[in-house]
């Protein structure tokens, strides 16, 4: 009933192709985009800033930039938490050298660092590939966090080897440090998502996005029909790094507010990882249902013990998250392999023929 | 510079070879434990094609199992046993629960499937017996300690027999695992499952059994790395890090071969030391046994994709 799509009439492959071929999708995605830049932040309180909100937006913006490699060029990497390191170190770099740049343009042109390391990393992935080039993708991993551990120019020779994140204001207003206030956090972030998403959309529907298919689904055949491998998979590590970077970025400055290097550890990039294929691989909404799911999950699974009056100790808590994590993964890889956003689309087709079975 | 880098290692190998070979000795040991576990991956990527990230974490459980047992009262030899027992249970259920479900899904979902198991094991194992450091049984298990210290050259060489034990064990281990897969019915079935599927499915070859009993044999290698690795550096999470070092291995030796995880993880403990004793401490602040073996297996990945022992990549369109 709701999603009834009798009367919309496509006439031209153009409008078959269009973003929302059914109007539907698009008041859908309207009434999310009012709880997203108005009705949350309006209503959330601290707390769900900064265990939700902000992190739940960050985290599907670097598994959208894994997603791009992953999903759509399918090239497999374990690197992730790595570049993210890249993008923030970068970024914290570019604010100490030059105070007087705009963090908004700090944090997308520390992109552009991660982006040059992912292409560097990415070479390898000419010769090698699968499981040889996941693990491949571990030596950047590796390596780049012993960097940001040994490199003391990197945190500027400070005795705590961790970088700090300054107060930054945009004309008078407080975007990072101690006293920025969440709200301007949660939209700064917001508008990067969702300029970021609106360049992923447009990227994968594209020549580009094709290409990456193609080299996905079987790269000699794409070799065959004049694709260029190089130039495919490299431009997916750049682009993949760039958005990861900047997720990285926005990871320190708009969330944390400080970073160790191991941070930056392979937990993270698993974690990301985890959005990712949780989520769907080769789907830009995949990454924000994983995001919900991933970010989320911990969250509710604390405060389940005190609601239910159970006398379990916060350590306790830790250990079974990590346990009933790591069991939830399983069950929905065994239930939908292709992820949350497969499952969506199935209740969408699901609603769109409501009430009848066929 | 360019001296101090390029030629002056050679020259302190040279001078003081007794060093060097303690060094490399050091490194040795490490290397039969990273072959170790490099092998538990390799019986299961061969014979199920899934890269079985959960082989670290097993090592951990392994040992935690087994010293938190003795804790309980359990005399250490018994101990020993039934965490065999946990382990066999643990292969049966990973069989059930996780793989069958999964048969036919593509090898990333299986991957990610391992690591879920990865994250539930170390949660379980926090939950059941903390996360705390613990020290290995060793004494009760007759594991020997004490040193041997030789004299070559007039140097000096200290041989702790801890490191021999390992040495020994896992040389024995290893041949009986190749002499299990080479001359008995259940290991040949084993090698026919990694060579063709479909032809050994229908010669009657048990895909369930052969799983199970993989998993399994993964879970004694598990077992015993546990044992020698919690006695030279003590039973935490923290053991997981050397499931890390078995990728490189894996990389370098080849994803299907089991001479080359064995070959790959002795040359990769050795090359890791040297590097970081001769090169990383004096020039690049230490710590690059974290990366160096990536690194390496990398460069030699450029120049052979499949490893140095894997099957050559045959590509059809």
């Amino acid at each position: 009933m709701l999603y009834r799509t009798a009367g919309q009439f496509k006439t031209s492959y153009t409008a078959d192709q269009a973003l929302f071929p059914v109007r539907q999708d698009a008041i859908l995605l309207g009434v999310i985009l009012v709880f997203a830049y108005l009705i949350f932040p309006l209503t959330a309180s601290e707390f769900a800033f900064q265990t939700l909100l902000i992190p739940i937006l960050i985290y599907a913006l670097a598994a959208m930039g894994l997603n791009i490699l992953t999903g759509y060029a399918g090239q497999l990497s374990l690197g992730t938490g790595a570049f993210m390191g890249v993008g923030a170190y970068a970024c914290y770099k570019l604010i100490t050298i030059f105070p007087w740049m705009n963090p908004i343009v700090a944090i997308l042109l520390s992109g552009v660092f991660s982006a040059g390391v992912g292409v560097v990393f990415g070479i390898p992935s000419l010769r090698i590939k699968g499981f040889y080039l996941a693990i491949a993708t571990l030596a950047a991993q590796f390596f780049l966090v012993w960097l940001f551990e040994k490199w003391a120019w990197l945190y500027n020779y400070n005795a705590s080897g961790a970088i700090q994140v300054p107060n930054l204001d945009i004309f008078g207003l407080y975007v990072s440090g101690p006293q920025a206030a969440s709200v301007t956090q949660y939209y700064l972030v917001l508008g990067v998502v969702t300029l970021m998403s609106i360049l992923c959309i447009n990227l994968t529907r594209g020549n580009l996005g094709r290409t990456w298919k193609a080299t996905r689904d079987m790269d000699i055949a794409a070799e065959l029909i004049g694709i260029n491998l190089m130039r495919s998979k490299l431009v997916a590590f750049a682009i993949s790094s760039y958005i990861v970077g900047v997720a990285g970025a926005l990871y320190v400055f708009m969330w944390k507010g400080a970073a160790e290097p191991n941070v930056f550890d392979i937990p993270l990039s698993f974690q990301v990882l985890f959005i990712a294929i949780i989520g769907g691989l080769g789907s830009i909404l995949g990454n924000y249902l994983g995001a919900i799911l991933i970010v989320g999950l911990p969250v509710v699974l604390n405060l389940v013990p005190s609601a239910l009056g159970l006398p379990i100790s916060s350590a306790m808590v830790e250990h079974l998250n990590v346990m009933i994590v790591g069991g939830l993964i399983i069950f929905f890889l065994i239930v939908e392999p292709h992820g949350l956003a497969q499952l969506w689309r199935l209740i969408r087709e699901k609603l769109i023929i409501w009430p009848f079975p066929h | 510079m360019l001296y101090d880098f390029l030629i002056q290692p050679f020259v302190d190998m040279a001078t003081a070879p007794d060093f060097f070979l303690q060094v490399l000795w050091e490194g040795l040991v490490s290397g039969v434990l990273y072959a170790l576990i490099a092998l538990g991956f390799v019986l299961i990527f061969r014979s199920s094609r899934i890269f079985n990230f959960a082989q670290g974490i097993m090592v951990v459980f392994a040992a935690l199992t087994l010293v938190g047992l003795h804790a309980m009262g359990v005399p250490a030899w018994i101990a020993v046993a039934l965490t065999l027992a946990v382990m066999f249970v643990l292969a049966v259920t990973i069989e059930r629960v996780v793989l069958r479900p999964l048969v036919g899904q593509p090898d990333i979902i299986l991957f990610m499937a391992t690591i879920g198991i990865t994250l539930f094991l170390i949660g379980l194992g926090e939950t059941i017996f903390g996360g705390e450091n613990k020290v290995m049984i060793s004494e009760e298990l007759g594991i020997p300690t004490g040193d041997t210290v030789l004299e070559p050259w007039g140097g000096l060489l200290i041989l702790q027999h801890l490191d021999i034990t390992v040495v020994v064990v896992a040389t024995l281990l290893v041949a009986g695992l190749l002499a299990f897969l080479n001359y008995t019915q259940m290991g040949r079935a084993i090698r026919a499952l990694g060579d063709d599927h479909q032809a050994a499915l229908s010669v009657g070859i048990s895909l369930q059994t052969i799983w199970v009993l993989v998993w399994f044999i993964a879970g004694i290698i598990a077992l015993v790395t546990g044992i020698a690795w919690g006695a030279r550096a003590g039973v935490s999470f923290a053991l997981e890090v050397i499931a890390y070092k078995a990728l490189p291995v894996l990389m370098l030796g080849g994803l299907e071969s089991i001479t080359g995880a064995i070959v790959g993880g002795l040359m990769i403990g050795m090359l890791e030391k040297l590097f970081e004793i001769y090169w990383g401490q004096p020039f690049l602040g230490g710590n690059t046994e974290t990366w160096f073996a990536f690194v390496l297996a990398l460069i030699v990945l450029l120049f052979r994709p499949q490893g140095l022992f894997g099957e050559r990549i045959i590509e059809r369109v």
